[in-house]
């Protein structure tokens, strides 16, 4: 058993896959109007706390629909990192600055059209490449992937770029450090 | 699992939420009568409470109808809803870690793949639930305790999360149930008596992961969050009612929680040595087993809670980024190298 055959989908689907999928694709409409919903109050809603918040829900969405699509450890990764330690750091950072309550008159920025449409172009590049490379390719819900399949390709097709990730992060860390750092020694 | 199997859906769920809760409640109400009530007062030469009920027993009932009658008060100045939607989050976080916990070969809620990682990930949901209190209080004192709690979370689940590596490789599976069956099959150099439970073979790890689960928890020494004589009660300040009672519940049904994983990584879960592990027996025992190991490993929890002072920031994050987690890392190394070389 995995956390999909916890859910009403798979139990809706014991009789027939066809029927996983319809209940599959009302789980995803949900979830992703979810989704939408809260990304769009994350850049509109005027309080930084309350952006935070959303945030916890959009990235909630992500881990439900990787668990709708069978990959249980992304799924569990994704709760593990992003809502109990990137979010958490946000919600510590912006509450140890400007915890004030209730909404600031505003919170624009004079750069949003620039940062709009640098979102819009990478959701183009990134649609593009996926579809490029990816197509019409189904992935089998029915058989959830597991956690060593997972260790196994990572740790043996894609080390390259795995361990080119590793090192990346290692310098953006230092990098963070050095540029935090007082240059009078301190 | 095949009586379940006949059940209807809706059957088979409102069966798993009674249990769910009997499995949060009962493990709470025991910790907070035998040790909070009792064990506390005979520490400090007084015999706790005694009228309710035979040796007050009933003291739970009163305490918690007590609450109840209390005036559910929200201060002005506090953004309403995210102060009423806190303590939802941290129970929630409770209720999930409950999920993955096995109480025998059948008696499950939901045997994941990913079991012990699972229920790292949805531990760390309860921070978010204690930062949006201490925020939404509008009080200095509750801030300050959500963001010396979130200070210390985030310190204490990386050596938390590699402890249960070194498990994870000795047992090979991150699977509860799996890593249960590899303890009770297991032999320590050869001799398979009493099977292998880790906390022979991974002390350092039983060891790390019991002091990051007490500073996850924050009971003392690690309880400056809510630290009663500096921060009045840190992000609790302003609850009051059934608000503050399902905090309070949720901070001792967490405490059972975490003893029962800690039970089930270390103490061989729900299995005791002397009987064949298929035997269907363990799904009537395996639940008794598992009760009195989460009440050995939270009496070491709350011996400690009663009888440690109270670090100070610096100590505390000092413990854990400059003894435990190199001491982590090292157990890991030493695991895998142990484990190719055997």
């Amino acid at each position: 058993m995995n956390l999909l055959a916890l859910s009403l989908p798979a139990v809706l689907a014991q009789s027939d896959s066809g029927d996983l999928l319809v209940a599959q694709n009302i789980a995803f409409g949900i979830i992703a109007a979810t989704m939408l919903f809260s990304a769009w109050r994350v850049v509109s809603t005027n309080n930084i706390v309350h952006a935070a918040l959303y945030l916890v829900i959009a990235l909630a969405g992500v881990a439900a629909i990787f668990i709708l699509l069978g990959a249980e450890f992304v799924g569990v990764t994704q709760i593990l990192v992003y809502i109990g330690a990137v979010v958490v750091l946000f919600l510590f950072g912006i509450m140890l600055t400007r915890a004030r309550l209730g909404d600031v008159e505003s919170v624009d920025h004079e750069n949003r059209l620039i940062a709009a449409l640098t979102a819009v172009l990478l959701a183009v590049v990134m649609s593009y490449a996926l579809i490029d490379s990816f197509g019409d390719t189904r992935i089998d819900i029915e058989t959830p992937s597991t956690t060593q399949a997972v260790s196994d390709s990572i740790f043996s097709d894609y080390i390259i770029p795995f361990e080119a990730v590793s090192l990346l992060l290692l310098a953006a860390l230092i990098g963070a450090i050095v540029v935090a750092r007082r240059e009078d020694g301190s | 699992m095949s009586i379940l199997a006949e059940l209807a859906y809706w059957q088979q769920t409102s069966l798993r939420v009674a249990a769910g809760l009997v499995a949060v409640l009962l493990p709470a109400g025991t910790l907070v009568y035998l040790y909070l009530f009792k064990m506390m007062s005979f520490m400090q030469s007084r015999l706790g409470p005694m009228e309710a009920g035979p040796f007050g027993s009933l003291q739970l009932v009163a305490e918690v109808g007590k609450w109840l009658q209390k005036e559910d008060i929200i201060p002005t100045r506090a953004d309403r809803l995210i102060f009423g939607l806190a303590p939802f989050i941290v129970l929630m976080s409770t209720f999930l870690l409950v999920v993955v916990i096995p109480f025998g070969p059948d008696a499950f809620f939901a045997d994941l793949p990913t079991g012990i990682y699972f229920a790292l990930a949805v531990g760390s949901i309860s921070v978010i639930g204690i930062l949006m209190a201490g925020w939404a209080s509008a009080n200095k004192y509750s801030l300050l305790g959500g963001l010396r709690a979130a200070g210390q979370l985030i310190a204490y689940e990386l050596p938390m999360v590699l402890a249960v590596v070194g498990v994870v490789i000795q047992a090979g599976t991150l699977n509860m149930q799996g890593i249960v069956v590899a303890q009770a099959d297991g032999e320590i150099f050869g001799w398979g008596g009493i099977g292998n439970p880790y906390i022979l073979t991974q002390f350092v790890a039983f060891a790390i992961f019991l002091i990051a689960v007490q500073a996850e928890l924050t009971q003392t020494p690690f309880d400056m969050p809510v630290a009663e004589s500096e921060l009045v009660s840190g992000y609790l300040t302003e609850y009051s009612g059934i608000r503050f009672l399902l905090f309070f519940i949720s901070e001792y049904a967490t405490a059972g929680a975490f003893s029962a994983i800690i039970a089930v990584l270390f103490l061989g879960g729900w299995y005791i040595p002397g009987i064949d592990i298929d035997d269907n027996v363990f799904n009537v025992i395996g639940p008794i087993v598992m009760m009195v190991k989460i009440v050995l490993v939270s009496f070491v929890i709350f011996w400690f809670r009663f009888t440690m002072p109270r670090f100070r920031e610096d100590q505390l994050q000092r413990l854990a980024w400059k003894v435990l987690i190199p001491l982590a890392l090292v157990n890991i190394a030493a695991t895998a190298v142990l484990k190719v070389a055997f």
